[in-house]
């Protein structure tokens, strides 16, 4: 089975040195062995053009030209250094570590990706999870090829004669089989849907023929648009949905197709395409919109590593870097003094003043989260109010980039309902549904918010949780009811986090405020805050001044 | 490369009409358009500066000087012959440098000769064209807010290591950027002029005819401009005479208070939308070659000049451009 995965990257790389510029790249996933077999074909099918490989933390200078400043010491005048995109026109840029790939980098690359198109860019994915490449590149290339399930490495395509690429030509059906099969399948942007041309007409060049035919239709829909489907076709009979449990390959020649209008045909391609996981993602929700938009994790993620900013006066020391330039930049208006001062004639004089350091963005937002106890009558009403809460917080984050997450109490335990996100759209689709009732597991809850919060410390984020509560724990660690190892569990856990030094805060959301929910601010070392009647809009107001000002607690 | 003609642009009527106002009256300040990616918004502003006249300048000056202006910029240039240059258009990349957008000390100059000399910016380069910035919501806000700042103004002024430079920069801001990627500032986005929503077709049938352009366009963009050539000639020919036109459009005070009644009805914030609606206004009567400013103009651009600068309210969910339609049937209806 997944050794189709190799035959497809293969045929891929194949299409892409066809025609680099229209297809703009291969964003090959995980891999190892297999994406090395890939790229070695795609070395020999494009070896007498330049081939650069772009350093994760390229700088402006290194990128897109510059003085090289050594140099330019060295030799006593100006040398100006190529950038490594002007290195690369014509030929190939790959990129390890893609999913690290800093934004402004991605934009650059982006930039001239949307001119000439110069280059071909290989991106190597070795993200978990969710951590995927900048959105603004896979959106601008045609192939995106997961190869981490690939098992076997031995593959022979099929031989071929190509022809070139110009000479194949489109036709109007070929246009709007791919036009709807994009519709069909919900891909928003329109750049996928010309790459998917430029691949059925790649995929024909390979065959050595001059027009489009519904092989080369197919090929195009399964490589190029299944990837990026963010829905199924609304109205698809059973066979479709089964279809992803077949082999790509098969789906070519599956007979019952035989009749169809070419548009069904390519759709069935693509859907037969679309990994089996996906189809589970989609219907539960969840499944990312691949290709445009939907996110924010990872560009906060990326965000976290530093972008850098200026460069201002000081010291390197203390893991801040000289800035070579800046400082450059800062000597040189006194040269022509200073080499009357120091008498002397050979060398640029640098004065400790002129030292200048490289500054990082931290944007380390703060994580807000939420440990909502929706135990008992009033549950419906409390998250709703968090609810609110959050999505006016939200709608505030842009701010200070900060980001929400929401843990509920119910039953015999907590459950993370939204993980930590930026994204007002994500948190009303995952709020929609909230059901509430049963005891109060309070010690899970503070449990799961501690994990939470250690968990976005761990990524260089401030956590801040907030419990929403009366205090009164009548579930056990262990899931079992009974107040009084409730109340025991809850305090230890409730000490565990004052240990982690998380700050918190308890609003106490009994009808008449007691002194559970105080005592467990007290445990915490949390701010107590007694809000009876809250709304979403008094919550949100509370918790963000207690977030500005946890040291006063 | 030819670049992609602006009449062949299918559909982003919006979109089309907010740009053609910026490039009648450029001091509306600047268009933000939201949107998905792959929806065409570089392709419009490229194209559009691409269809514009090109522009004189003093050959070699580095600041875009008009003839007229010769010897006016910091350089001063001096050159008494003159060129001729496409409208300039930059691409602002994401995480550019404070250095590279306002300029800085030429290190060239500087080690070469030690001399202290300014090398112009971005900002600079854009000068009587348009700067475009993709995904302006994830640019640093300090940076925006200077983009703006210029922008509006018309002139950068550059106070940093020892230097002391201020150079005309007029140009069309164009930012374009994802909401659901993070938003931008409310204080930001007011002073955005324009903005528009850009959506992404959904009938086959535009989808088609997108990509059939784009066919035709790569195969031969030669033969596919001359094409167009036709339909990008008379776009010209509008924008020429609303630039002639919108310096003595008048404006009727009956449609002044019509704009007043408008911004309070949707509670748009501040002052600037009231002045926008009108520029807007009057921006496009003189697109359409009228010589007075009707109602009717004013209603058309009211979501674009407004949409930006409502309250939100984040628990309703109706969109601020369904708010300004209804506020205009309730009033004008």
């Amino acid at each position: 089975m997944s050794d189709l995965a190799l035959g497809e990257a293969l045929l891929a790389a194949r299409l892409l040195a066809l025609a680099p510029v229209q297809l703009g790249g291969i964003c090959l996933r995980g891999g190892g062995p297999a994406r090395e077999v890939v790229l070695e074909a795609l070395r020999g099918h494009l070896a007498d053009v330049p081939w650069r490989r772009l350093p994760l933390g390229i700088d402006d200078e290194s990128l897109l030209g510059g003085i090289d400043v050594a140099a330019s010491l060295r030799a006593r005048s100006p040398v100006v250094r190529r950038g490594l995109l002007a290195g690369a026109a014509g030929g190939v840029i790959v990129a390890p570590m893609a999913e690290r790939l800093r934004e402004h980098v991605a934009g650059c690359l982006a930039q001239v990706l949307d001119g000439a198109g110069a280059f071909a860019l290989v991106l190597l994915d070795d993200g978990a999870n969710d951590e995927r490449p900048p959105a603004a590149l896979l959106d601008r290339m045609a192939f995106d090829i997961d190869l981490s399930a690939v098992a076997a490495l031995d593959h022979t395509p099929p031989p071929a004669t190509a022809i070139p690429f110009d000479a194949v030509a489109t036709d109007e059906a070929a246009l709007s089989a791919l036009a709807g099969t994009s519709v069909a399948l919900g891909i928003e942007s329109l750049r996928p849907v010309l790459c998917a041309l430029a691949a059925a007409r790649a995929h024909a060049a390979l065959h050595g023929r001059t027009a489009l035919a519904e092989d080369d239709l197919q090929a195009a829909a399964r490589l190029v648009l299944a990837p990026r489907a963010t829905r199924l076709p609304a109205s698809e009979e059973p066979p479709a949905e089964q279809a992803p449990a077949d082999t790509p390959g098969d789906a070519t020649d599956e007979p019952i197709l035989g009749d169809q209008p070419p548009q069904d045909l390519v759709l069935a391609a693509a859907l037969a395409a679309i990994p089996p996981d996906l189809l589970a993602r989609l219907s539960s929700g969840t499944a990312r919109r691949a290709g445009s938009g939907g996110s924010a994790g990872r560009k906060t993620r990326s965000r976290l590593r530093g972008r850098p900013l200026g460069a201002r006066a000081g010291m390197p020391r203390g893991g801040a870097r000289l800035a070579l330039v800046d400082t450059l930049r800062a000597a040189v208006p006194w040269q022509g003094l200073r080499r009357t001062e120091a008498d002397d004639n050979a060398r640029i004089v640098v004065h400790k003043a002129d030292l200048r350091v490289r500054r990082f963005e931290q944007r380390a937002g703060a994580v807000t989260v939420f440990c909502v106890d929706a135990s008992g009558s009033a549950a419906a009403a409390r998250l709703g109010e968090a609810k609110g809460a959050i999505q006016l917080m939200l709608a505030q984050a842009y701010v200070e980039r900060s980001e929400v997450a929401l843990i509920a109490l119910r039953g015999a335990g907590a459950e993370v309902l939204l993980p930590p996100t930026r994204s007002l759209t994500r948190a009303r689709r995952e709020l929609a549904a909230l059901p509430g009732g049963g005891g109060t597991p309070l010690a899970a809850g503070i449990h799961a918010a501690h994990a939470l919060a250690e968990a976005v410390a761990a990524r260089g984020r401030t956590p801040f949780c907030v419990f929403l509560t009366d205090g009164k724990a009548n579930v056990d660690a262990n899931g079992s009811p009974g107040r009084s190892a409730a109340t025991a569990d809850a305090e230890a856990a409730a000490r565990a986090l004052a240990r982690s030094a998380c700050a918190a805060v308890v609003v106490d959301i009994a009808p008449h405020p007691g002194a559970e929910a105080r005592k467990l601010a007290e445990t915490m070392h949390a701010r107590y805050l007694p809000l009876p009647l809250a709304d979403a809009r008094a919550l949100e107001r509370a918790v963000t001044a207690a977030r500005r000002a946890p040291a006063s607690a | 490369m030819a670049r992609f003609p602006f009449s062949a642009i299918v559909a982003q009527h919006e979109m089309k009409l907010a740009l053609l106002i910026a490039a009648v009256d450029p001091a509306i300040g600047g268009v933000m358009v939201f949107g998905d990616r792959g929806t065409g918004k570089s392709t419009a502003a490229r194209a559009l500066a691409a269809l514009l006249p090109p522009i004189t300048m003093v050959d070699g000056c580095r600041y875009g000087c008009q003839p007229d202006e010769r010897g006016t910029c910091p350089d001063p240039c001096t050159s008494a012959k003159s060129r001729r240059a496409p409208v300039p258009f930059v691409d602002l990349p994401l995480g550019a440098t404070e250095d590279r957008v306002i300029g800085a000390l030429d290190l060239e100059r500087a080690l070469r000769h030690g001399e202290k000399a300014f090398e112009p910016g971005l900002l600079a380069k854009a000068h009587r064209g348009f700067l475009y910035i993709d995904e302006i919501n994830l640019l640093e806000d300090h940076l925006v807010d200077l983009l703006l700042d210029v922008a509006a103004s018309g002139e950068s002024t550059v106070e940093r290591e020892g230097l002391s430079v201020r150079h005309r920069a007029r140009f069309v801001l164009i930012g374009s950027g994802n909401p659901e990627e993070g938003e931008l500032r409310p204080q930001l986005l007011d002073r955005f002029g324009l903005s528009v929503e850009v959506r992404t077709p959904e009938d086959i049938d535009t989808r088609v005819a997108i990509m059939r352009r784009c066919a035709a366009q790569e195969r031969d963009p030669d033969a596919f401009a001359e094409e167009w050539h036709a339909e990008d000639e008379k776009v010209l020919r509008r924008i020429a005479r609303g630039q002639k036109l919108v310096a003595k459009l008048a404006v009727p005070d009956g449609i002044l208070e019509d704009a007043a009644r408008l911004c309070q009805a949707v509670r748009a914030d501040g002052l600037r939308g009231e002045l926008t609606l009108m520029r807007a206004a009057r921006g496009l009567a003189a697109l359409e070659g009228s010589r007075t400013g009707r109602r009717a103009h004013m209603v058309r651009v009211a979501p674009m000049a407004l949409r930006h600068r409502l309250r939100r309210d984040v628990l309703d969910e109706t969109g601020s451009a369904a708010r300004i339609e209804r506020a205009v049937d309730e009033l004008f209806g």
